[in-house]
């Protein structure tokens, strides 16, 4: 494991109160500090010889810092590395390359039982409820599994913390003698909140908590998870496709594009003025449930897939789809996460892109985009159809593409 | 306002006078005797050319089940379906299967949330989508092959010619999902049933499915009807929306009029439970409590009542009918409840009339 490049002078025993890279966290309490955090998944071909013939590359190049009680969101498409980034943090993957502080702690630097206690301050909860709870467990037996790997079934109050877990995610007592198949949807996520609350975490990493949820359910949940933050004093890194939903629990939101991020903000800050071109593609896309808002937004619509992370473009990993792409540099270089000196733009918002600033400006004005040499007839065929409102922001007839 | 049948044909918006599609006390029922379960319990309604009709409601609703007793895709063993499905005046309930099997494809087609499990997957995509060609148009092959570039092609899959060459698992969930649209589109059905078809997808996708549909029904006359269980989508695409509770519709509006002024304390509740993008941040969720293990049987009374802040001593005493909404703010409104919503509870505007108050 090497000490990653983007770390200017912080070693592993650097505190909290030191990190640089003018990401304007030093005033703050950082709980967990990630730097420069890789991992790839080597791609095995062949039976008897086992070649690895390229990788996966997951997550390549995160960091971020979250503070101390704060809900971080992180949002992204399909496959872009969100799960294993999380997976990552808790040492449920191998690191490729960087580093992981918890409290000032590098967990690579511990080992056996000091390992496990840290363990315990990171927990996390998952999307399909159903799939992470042993079915043939009770909720008792679940959440006491827990707690007895730890080591906090000794004293003669395990019990009596059992019945406070589930009046804290508002489940009955009756619950601790059923089996997860004998719970809905949202209680059985409850069932999976109060096992992850069980040995008294500091960190709750949700991936995709309410995803699975109907939309009912999934208030409750969320909820829930705000509660239970004021009480406890959690701090959440909160994974999550739905932006809505992000938005509405987080102070601070990171958008991920292809293993790393690609803008940070405050959570108002974020969806007031988005910089990123992705992000303002992602947030355009979103279908609000307000038909007024929906007749007459813009939308930008983005051409194509998300490119193989086992195969991710050159330069910004985004050009392949950027309705600003440039003809220098964003294919050849690789945009750093940085501050930018924008009007009205706070000092803690961060974007990688190399002409977010023209962007902002409208310097810049977006094309159309092209696949594989063919433009997409869904963009082009729109022209004359207002309702799409795609002509007016993102495809008017320029030169640029 | 005057008084109007519930059936009453409502014309689309470009004026076509008769249904397309109506269905009438549509009900499918599973298993038998004591442990039947009626999934689907007396739904109506009709779909106009060139309209869009959104079908919304939690998991386990009905939907689906809806969707494919219309279809005649529900198994034939285990269930029972009663009422009547007309499509351009022929009932499909009693359509021999063979006559059946003709009319989906050509006439009605189908989309589904999985689109893996749609399609078949060892035969390239090209002969698959050249198959439908030929079997509903009567092409030969070359001409069916080239039809089926063409219709990639308009989907939006680029090198269409490539692709058709490949197998489903080659494509991403977007490709996919297009590619099947690109086949039920083939036909120039004169209904598209939509079952969750961007559920599975990104956003960023899913914004170009839903224009690709939107394109389809403004540019083709094409009715579909949309199956979702995202408000949003229902927002930006439906003309009219039918909310379902627990195999009912409980509430029909046309879209603005729904979103401005729900009725139906289900409806609201729904409404007040989503985050939005454009509200101030942190806004307490009113969240629906409980779970649809809560309802009652429609038989006693309301299903929704031991979930509903509104509900009174009748509520549960009493099956509340789906009846024009008077009172409501818009024209053509259905709603079942004994005790409706007098506000939005997302904004606290008045959902009644003035007169009505
Ligand atoms: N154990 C593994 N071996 C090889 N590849 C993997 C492994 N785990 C994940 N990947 C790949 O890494 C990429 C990132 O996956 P990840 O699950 O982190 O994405 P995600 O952002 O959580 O996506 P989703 O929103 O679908 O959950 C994907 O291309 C995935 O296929
Ligand atoms: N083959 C079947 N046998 C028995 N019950 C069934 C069958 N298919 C569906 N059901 C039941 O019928 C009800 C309605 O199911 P349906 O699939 O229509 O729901 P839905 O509204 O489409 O939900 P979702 O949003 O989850 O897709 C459910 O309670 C379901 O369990
Ligand atoms: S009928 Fe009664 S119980 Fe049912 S939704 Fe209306 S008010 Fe609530
Ligand atoms: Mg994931
Ligand atoms: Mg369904």
């Amino acid at each position: 494991m090497s000490t990653p490049d983007p770390t200017p002078g912080s070693g592993p025993a650097a505190g909290p109160g030191e990190t640089g890279a003018g990401t304007a966290t030093a005033e703050h309490d950082v709980l967990l500090d990630v730097r420069g955090l890789k991992v790839h998944f080597p791609i095995k071909k062949g039976l008897v010889f086992d070649r690895t013939v390229g990788h996966v590359y997951a997550v390549d190049g995160m960091d971020l810092q979250i503070r101390r009680g704060e809900t971080y969101g992180l949002v992204g498409e399909s496959g872009c590395g969100k799960s294993t980034f999380g997976r990552a943090i808790l040492r449920l993957e191998d690191l490729t390359e960087g580093q992981v502080l918890f409290d000032g702690t590098d967990l690579a630097s511990l080992k056996g039982e000091e390992l496990r206690r840290q363990r315990r301050h990171m927990q996390m909860v998952f999307q399909d409820p159903l799939g992470s709870l042993d079915p043939r467990q009770t909720v008792e037996q679940l959440l006491l599994e827990g707690m007895r790997a730890h080591g906090m079934t000794k004293d003669r109050d395990a019990h009596e913390r059992l019945t406070d877990l589930l009046r804290e995610v508002g489940l009955p007592r009756t619950a601790l003698s059923k089996y997860p198949h004998e719970f809905s949807g949202g209680q059985r996520q409850r069932v999976g909140i109060a096992r992850a609350l069980s040995v008294d975490p500091q960190l709750i990493v949700a991936d995709e908590p309410v995803s699975a949820l109907d939309v009912s359910v999934q208030a409750q949940v969320i909820n829930l998870l705000a509660d239970l933050q004021a009480e406890l004093g959690l701090t959440y890194l909160l994974i999550a496709h739905d932006l809505a939903v992000v938005r509405h629990i987080s102070d601070r939101v990171g958008v991920m594009y292809l293993g790393a991020l690609v803008e940070e903000a405050d959570a108002d800050d974020l969806y007031e003025a988005p910089l990123h071109p992705y992000t303002r593609a992602l947030l355009s896309a979103v279908p609000v449930p307000d038909p007024t808002v929906e007749d007459t937004r813009e939308q930008i619509l983005l051409v194509g897939d998300l490119p193989s992370p086992a195969n991710p473009p050159s330069g910004c990993r985004f050009h392949t789809r950027c309705p600003w792409r440039q003809e220098t540099r964003c294919d050849t270089e690789r945009p750093a996460l940085r501050t930018v000196e924008i009007d009205g733009v706070a000092g803690s918002h961060r974007v990688a892109c190399h002409w977010a600033e023209q962007i902002a400006s409208g310097e810049l004005q977006p094309h159309a985009v092209t696949v594989s040499g063919v433009t997409d007839p869904t963009l082009t065929t729109h022209d004359d159809d207002s309702a799409l409102g795609a002509k007016d922001t993102a495809y008017p007839t320029t030169d640029g593409g | 306002m005057t008084a109007q049948p519930i059936t009453s044909p409502r014309p689309a918006a470009d004026g076509a006078g008769e249904a397309l599609l109506s269905v009438r006390d549509l009900t499918v029922t599973f298993g038998r005797g004591r442990k039947a379960f009626r999934a689907v319990d007396g739904v109506d309604f009709d779909v106009y050319p060139g309209q869009t009709v959104g079908l919304v409601g939690e998991s386990g609703c009905g939907k689906s089940v809806t969707s494919l007793a219309i279809m005649g895709l529900l198994p034939g063993r285990g269930n029972t379906v009663g009422g009547r499905v007309t499509f351009a005046g022929e009932d499909l309930l009693s359509m021999p299967a063979d006559q059946l099997r003709d009319r989906r494809g050509r006439d009605v087609a189908m989309i589904f949330q999985d689109p893996l499990s749609s399609l078949n997957p060892v035969v390239p995509l090209g002969v698959q989508v050249a198959e439908v060609i030929e079997r509903h148009k009567g092409r030969n092959r070359s001409d069916a092959q080239q039809e089926a570039a063409a219709m990639l092609k308009k989907v939006g899959i680029p090198d269409p010619d490539r692709r058709l060459k490949e197998y489903p698992h080659q494509l991403s969930g977007g490709m996919r999902q297009r590619a099947l649209i690109a086949m039920a589109l083939a036909c120039e059905p004169r209904l598209l049933i939509a079952d969750e078809p961007t559920t599975a997808l990104d956003v960023t996708i899913q914004a170009q499915i839903l224009a690709l549909l939107k394109e389809l029904v403004s540019e083709s006359g094409t009715a579909l009807i949309m199956i979702t269980h995202d408000l949003g989508v229902v927002a930006g695409l439906c003309d009219e929306v039918n909310v379902l509770y627990a195999g009912r519709i409980v509430e029909r509006a046309q879209r603005h009029d729904l979103f401005a002024t729900p009725r139906h304390p289900y409806t609201g509740g729904l409404l007040a439970s989503i985050p939005r993008l454009h509200e101030e941040r942190g806004r307490r969720l009113t969240p629906v409590p409980g779970s649809v293990s809560d309802n009652i049987p429609w038989e006693q009374g309301c299903a929704f009542a031991p979930r509903c802040a509104n509900a009174v001593d009748v509520c549960r005493q009493q099956t509340p009918t789906l009846v024009p909404d008077r009172d409501a703010v818009g024209d053509d409104r259905l709603l079942r409840c004994h005790n409706p919503l007098t506000a939005n509870p997302v904004d606290d505007t008045p959902t009644v009339e003035e007169d009505a108050r």
